[in-house]
C-alpha cells in the first residue's frame, strides 16, 4: 500500500473511530441524565421510580429532623407549589431556610424520598466565593 | 475616593482603545515608535488598574462601607488579612483583579518580548489590550466595584465564613493568575498567525508563557481539591462540579500543548495542531471564567450574575470564529514538514496524546454543558452525575499514564523491536510484578484501580529507567560519584529530566486518586456518646462531647460564637491510633428576628473536620450535631425573651453546659481513605518538575554550552567539505 | 482631590505612553537623514507573506529569516537537538548507526543556521557569549 492510501486509511479509521465514541458518549448522557425540574413541574410530570434534580428554595418552617432523616419541603423561586420531601445522609452547612437547594428525588408510593448524600445547598443570590456545599458521590 | 477609582476603569479603558490602535497603525508601517508605545499602554494599564485596586483595598482595610462592595463582603471584625482577601470575593471585586493580574502578565509578557519576535508581539498586544477593555467595560456598565451607597452603612455584612481559612486566601488568586496567564499564549499565537510567523523564536517566548499558565492553573486546581477534601465536610475532592471542570479543561489542553510544541520543534509537524490547542486554552479559559461568574449553570460554586452572560457569550463567539477564520486561512504557513513514518512512533504517541486529551476535554465539556444542551434539544434541563464522567475519564486517563512511560523511550520515527526490547522490557516487566502482588494482595476487586496502578507503575519504571541510564552514562563520561552524577545530569538537562518528574509526580498522584476512591471505607450515622463503631478496619468510639464558646475571635474557629462537637477515639486492633475532635462552630448572623441569643448562632454553620494524616491512609472525621432538640431549643427561646441584647452570650453559656450535660446523638461522616496524601505530594513532585524543567540555565553555563556544542558543530564542516 | 488624583493619573500615563513618539521625532531633529521610527524588525511587513520555506533547515518554523534574534533562537534550538541526540545515544535509545547519520544531518543544519548568522551580522551585534535577556 503506496504510504497515501496508508495515511488516508488511517485517517478514516481514527475518524470512525472517533465519531463512534463521540456517539456512545452522546447517547449514554441524555440515557443517564436525571431533569432537573421545579416542584411545580415535579408535581405534574414525575414518574414513580425516576430520578430528578428538584431545584427549588426551602420553605420556611418545614425543617424537621427525626434522627437520621431530615424532613423540609421545596418550593419554586417564585413561591407557590412545594414538594415535601424526606431526605437521609449529610446535610451541607449552608443549608438554612430559605436558601436555593438542588437534590435528586423519587417518588415512592405517595411521598417524595430524596437520594442519599444528593443534597447541595447554593449560596444566596449574591456572587460570593460561594459556600461550596457537600456533594456527595452516592 | 470611589470616583477616582472609577474615574481610573475610564482612563483604563481609552489607555486600552488607544493601544490597540498604536499597535495596529506600527504594525502595519506606521513605524517602531508606534508599537512601542503601544507596549507602553499595556504598561499603563497594569499601572492604572494597580492604582484602582489600591485604592479598593485602601478601602476594606480603612472599613469604608460607602463602598457597596465592602460593605457586602466586609466586616469591621473581620480579621485585617481577610478584609484584603475580601476584595476578590464579590463579582465586582474579582473582575477587577481579573483585569488587573492580566494586565500585569501582559505587561510581563511584552516586557521579556520587547527586543524580539515585535511583529507578533504588537499583534498580541492589541489583543491582549481588547481583553483588558472587555474585562473593564463589564465592571464600567455591569459590575462596578466602585458602586456607592449614601449615607453609608454602619457595618458590613462581614465574610463568609466558610472563607475564612488561610488556604482560601491562596486559592483564588492561584486560579485568577492560571486562568489570566492563559490568555498570553493566546494573545501571542493569535499574533503568529496574524503576522504569519511561527518560528523557533516564537516557540521559546511562548512555551515560557504557556508553561507559566499550566502551573498556575495546575496549582490553582490542586489547592482547590486539598481545600474541599481538608476543610469541608463532604471528604472528597473532586465532584466533577461545573466550576471544577472549567478550569480543568484549559489545563488540559495547556498539558496537550505543551507536549505536542516538542514535535513542532522538532519535526515541523502538527502546526495546525498547537495553534488550536493554543487557541483553545485562551478560549476555554475565558468559558470558564464565564461559567464561573455567570450562574448558567448550576454548581456548588453557585455566583449569580445573569446580566454578564451576554457580553462572555459574544466573546467567546468572537474568540471562536476568530480562531477558525485565523487557522483556514494561514493553513499555508501551518504545513507539516515532515509526515508521520510509522504507527509506532515518538511522533505518532505524541499524537495519540493530543487525541486523548482532546477526547477528555470533549467528554468534560459535553457533561459539564449538558444542561445547556439537553435542554436546546429536548427543552427540558437535565444533568449528568460523577458516574458518567468518570465513566468515561478513567479509561482516558489510564492511556494517559501509561503513554507518560512509553513516550519518552519509544524511537522517533519508527520504533524497531530493538528498539522495543532494549526500552521497554524493565518498566514493563515491573509493571507486571506489580500486577501479580497487587492480585495476590486482592486488589483485583477493583479492576480499574489496579489498571491504574500497573500503568502508573510502568510510567514510573520508565522514568527510572530512564534516570539509572542517564547517571550512569554521565558517570561513564565524567566519572563523578553517583549523586554528583545525578544532580548534573539534572541541572544539565532541564527540560528532559525535569518533565520525567512531571511524569514521575503525576503517576504518584493517579495512584492516590485510584487508592483513596476505590478502597474509601466510609461510615455515616448517628452516634451518642459512649457508642463506637467500625470504619474499615478501624474502630471508633464517640467519648465525650466538647464545647467551645469564642465570642471574639479565636484561631482555628475565626470569628465562630460557639463550637459543638465531640471527642473521638481511633482504635485498630485494640491499639490507639488517634483522637480526633471534629466540631461544628456556628455562626452569628445579621438577622435580628432570630432574637438575641439565637441570632449569634443563627449563622451558616460551618464544619471543622478532624483528620488524622498518614502515608498509608487518612481517617477523616466529621460532625453534626444538633442543636435543635427541644431542651436546646427552649434554651434559645427563653434567653431571645429574657436576655438583654448585650449579654445574649450568656445564653449561649447555658445552651452549651446543657449540650455538654445532656448531648443528644449527633450525626457522624466518617471515612477511611488509602493513600490520599500521595494526591498532594504526587502534585508537590509535579510543580518541582515543572520548576526544575522551565528553570533557566544560568547564562554563563549556557555561553560555556553554546560555545562548545559550536565548535563541534563546525568540526564536521571539514568532513562536508572534504 | 479627586480630579487632581485623576489629572495627575492622567499626566503619568501620557508621559509613559508617549515616550517612544517624542524620543523618535528627537532622533529624526539629530539626525534629518535617516529614516527614524523604521519598522525594528525589517521582516515586520518582509515576512508578512513569508509561508513555509521548503528549504528552511530548521524544522521549527517556516517563515523567512527576519531577524538575528530569530537566527539565534532557531541556532539554541538546533544546539540543543546536538545534545539531546547524544544523550539519547548515551542512554542507549539510539544505536550507534542511528545515532552517527543524525547527528551529522543536525551538525550540517546547525553550520547553515551559523553561517546565516553570520551574514546578517549577528556576531557583530551581540556579544560572542551572545548573553541576552
Amino acid at each position: 500500500m503506496n504510504p497515501s492510501r496508508k495515511r488516508t486509511v488511517r485517517l478514516v479509521v481514527a475518524l470512525s473511530a472517533a465519531v463512534l465514541l463521540a456517539t456512545a458518549l452522546i447517547y449514554t448522557s441524555f440515557s443517564a441524565a436525571s431533569p432537573a425540574l421545579t416542584p411545580s413541574q415535579l408535581l405534574r410530570q414525575a414518574l414513580p421510580g425516576r430520578s430528578y434534580q428538584l431545584t427549588g428554595t426551602v420553605v420556611k418552617g418545614s425543617v424537621h429532623r427525626e434522627g437520621p432523616v431530615l424532613d423540609f419541603s421545596v418550593a419554586d423561586r417564585a413561591g407557590g407549589a412545594a414538594v415535601a420531601l424526606a431526605y437521609t445522609g449529610t446535610v451541607p452547612d449552608p443549608f438554612h431556610e430559605g436558601r436555593e437547594v438542588i437534590v435528586t428525588v423519587q417518588k415512592q408510593g405517595g411521598r417524595y424520598v430524596g437520594e442519599r448524600n444528593s443534597l447541595i445547598t447554593k449560596c444566596p443570590s449574591k456572587y460570593k466565593t460561594a459556600p461550596p456545599s457537600e456533594n456527595q458521590n452516592a | 475616593m470611589a470616583g477616582f477609582g472609577f474615574a481610573c476603569l475610564l482612563l483604563a479603558l481609552v489607555v486600552c482603545a488607544y493601544g490597540i490602535g498604536a499597535s495596529l497603525y506600527g504594525v502595519r508601517g506606521g513605524g517602531a515608535q508606534y508599537m512601542d508605545s503601544g507596549r507602553r499602554s499595556v504598561y499603563a494599564l497594569a499601572g492604572v488598574l494597580s492604582v484602582a485596586v489600591l485604592v479598593l483595598e485602601i478601602a476594606f482595610l480603612r472599613n469604608d462601607f460607602a463602598f457597596n462592595t465592602v460593605a457586602d463582603t466586609s466586616s469591621r471584625t473581620t480579621p485585617g488579612l481577610y478584609k484584603a482577601a475580601a476584595i476578590w470575593s464579590s463579582q465586582e471585586g474579582s473582575l477587577l483583579v481579573w483585569a488587573w493580574l492580566m494586565s500585569l502578565w501582559s505587561s510581563l509578557a511584552l516586557f521579556l518580548t520587547r527586543r524580539r519576535i515585535r511583529d507578533v508581539a504588537a499583534y498580541a498586544t492589541a489583543i491582549m489590550l481588547g481583553f483588558g477593555a472587555f474585562f473593564v467595560f463589564l465592571m464600567v456598565v455591569y459590575a462596578n466595584p466602585f458602586a456607592t451607597t449614601h449615607p453609608a452603612p454602619s457595618e458590613g455584612v462581614g465574610l463568609d465564613p466558610l472563607l475564612r481559612f488561610p488556604a482560601m486566601m491562596i486559592h483564588p488568586p492561584i486560579l485568577y493568575s492560571g486562568y489570566t496567564l492563559c490568555t498570553i499564549p493566546l494573545a501571542f499565537g493569535m499574533g503568529a498567525l496574524l503576522a504569519r510567523r511561527l518560528d523557533a523564536e516564537w516557540i521559546k517566548a511562548i512555551r515560557r508563557f504557556a508553561f507559566a499558565a499550566w502551573l498556575f492553573l495546575g496549582a490553582g486546581i490542586m489547592l482547590g481539591a486539598l481545600w474541599s477534601y481538608s476543610e469541608l465536610g463532604w471528604g472528597g475532592y473532586w465532584g466533577w462540579d461545573a466550576v471544577e471542570n472549567a478550569a480543568l479543561l484549559p489545563w488540559l489542553t495547556g498539558t496537550a500543548f505543551l507536549h505536542s510544541l516538542m514535535i513542532q520543534e522538532k519535526r515541523g509537524m502538527l502546526k495546525v495542531w498547537n495553534v488550536s490547542l493554543v487557541l483553545a486554552t485562551g478560549t476555554l479559559a475565558i468559558m470558564g471564567t464565564f461559567l464561573v461568574r455567570s450562574g448558567v449553570l448550576n454548581s456548588i460554586h453557585a455566583f449569580g450574575g445573569q446580566t454578564l452572560g451576554v457580553p462572555f457569550v459574544i466573546l467567546i463567539a468572537a474568540l471562536i470564529g476568530g480562531s477558525i477564520y485565523l487557522v483556514v486561512s494561514r493553513r499555508d504557513m501551518l504545513r507539516s514538514e515532515h509526515r508521520l513514518d510509522a504507527l509506532l512512533s515518538r511522533e505518532s504517541m505524541f499524537l495519540l496524546n493530543n487525541l486523548v486529551i482532546v477526547g477528555l476535554v470533549f467528554v468534560i465539556l459535553w457533561g459539564t454543558y449538558f444542561p445547556l444542551i439537553s435542554e436546546a434539544f429536548t427543552g427540558q434541563e437535565a444533568s449528568v452525575g460523577p458516574p458518567w464522567f468518570d465513566h468515561y475519564t478513567v479509561p482516558l486517563a489510564l492511556v494517559l499514564v501509561a503513554l507518560s512511560g512509553i513516550g519518552p523511550v519509544i524511537a522517533w520515527r519508527r520504533a524497531t523491536l530493538a528498539n522495543a526490547r532494549r526500552n521497554f522490557i524493565a518498566p514493563l516487566a515491573f509493571a507486571l510484578l506489580v500486577l501479580a502482588v497487587l492480585l495476590a494482595g486482592g486488589v483485583g476487586s477493583k479492576p480499574w484501580a489496579l489498571a491504574m496502578f500497573c500503568c502508573a507503575a510502568f510510567a514510573l519504571g520508565s522514568a527510572a529507567q530512564e534516570f539509572y541510564r542517564g547517571t550512569r552514562a554521565r558517570r561513564a563520561m565524567a566519572g563523578e560519584p553517583v549523586p554528583r552524577a545525578l544532580v548534573a545530569l539534572v541541572r544539565r538537562n532541564r527540560r528532559r529530566y525535569g518533565g520525567y518528574i512531571v511524569h514521575i509526580g503525576m503517576a504518584v498522584l493517579f495512584i492516590g486518586v485510584a487508592a483513596s476512591s476505590s478502597f474509601q471505607r466510609v461510615n455515616e450515622l448517628q452516634l451518642s456518646p459512649g457508642q463506637s463503631t467500625r470504619v474499615g478496619s478501624y474502630e471508633v468510639r464517640y467519648v465525650r462531647p466538647t464545647a467551645t464558646l469564642t465570642p471574639k475571635e479565636d484561631s482555628a474557629h475565626t470569628g465562630s460564637t460557639m463550637s459543638l462537637g465531640a471527642l473521638l477515639d481511633v482504635t485498630k486492633g485494640g491499639r490507639h491510633v488517634a483522637t480526633l475532635e471534629p466540631s461544628e462552630g456556628f455562626y452569628a448572623s445579621q438577622e435580628a428576628s432570630q432574637g438575641t441569643v439565637g441570632s449569634l448562632i443563627g449563622g451558616q454553620p460551618v464544619s471543622h473536620i478532624a483528620m488524622d494524616i498518614g502515608a498509608t491512609r487518612n481517617v477523616w472525621t466529621a460532625i453534626q450535631p444538633d442543636i435543635e432538640t427541644p431542651s436546646l431549643k427552649r434554651i434559645v427561646t427563653v434567653g431571645n425573651k429574657t436576655l438583654p441584647p448585650e449579654d445574649g452570650i450568656v445564653g449561649i453559656a447555658y445552651l452549651a453546659r446543657e449540650y455538654l450535660k445532656h448531648p443528644p446523638p449527633a450525626q457522624f461522616n466518617l471515612i477511611v481513605s488509602p493513600l490520599v496524601m500521595w494526591i498532594w505530594i504526587g502534585g508537590l513532585i509535579v510543580v518541582g518538575g515543572a520548576l526544575i524543567a522551565m528553570w533557566p540555565a544560568p547564562s554563563v553555563v549556557r555561553a560555556r554550552v553554546r560555545a562548545r556544542t559550536r565548535a563541534r558543530a563546525l568540526g564536521s564542516r571539514g568532513l562536508a567539505r572534504a | 482631590m479627586t480630579a487632581l488624583l485623576t489629572l495627575a493619573l492622567v499626566g503619568v500615563v501620557l508621559v509613559v505612553i508617549t515616550a517612544p513618539m517624542r524620543h523618535a521625532r528627537a532622533a529624526r531633529r539629530a539626525d534629518p537623514d535617516a529614516r527614524a521610527g523604521a519598522p525594528a524588525s525589517a521582516g515586520g511587513s518582509a515576512s508578512a507573506g513569508g509561508s513555509a520555506s521548503a528549504g528552511a533547515p530548521t524544522s521549527a518554523g517556516g517563515s523567512a529569516w527576519a531577524s538575528s534574534t530569530d537566527l539565534e533562537a532557531a541556532r539554541e534550538a538546533k544546539y540543543r537537538e546536538i545534545r539531546d541526540a547524544e544523550l539519547d545515544y548515551r542512554t542507549g535509545k539510539l544505536s550507534l548507526e542511528d545515532y552517527q547519520a543524525i547527528d551529522a544531518d543536525l551538525r550540517a543544519e546547525a553550520i547553515e543556521i551559523l553561517d546565516r548568522y553570520e551574514r546578517a551580522g549577528g556576531y557583530e551585534r551581540a556579544g560572542e557569549d551572545g548573553t541576552r535577556p
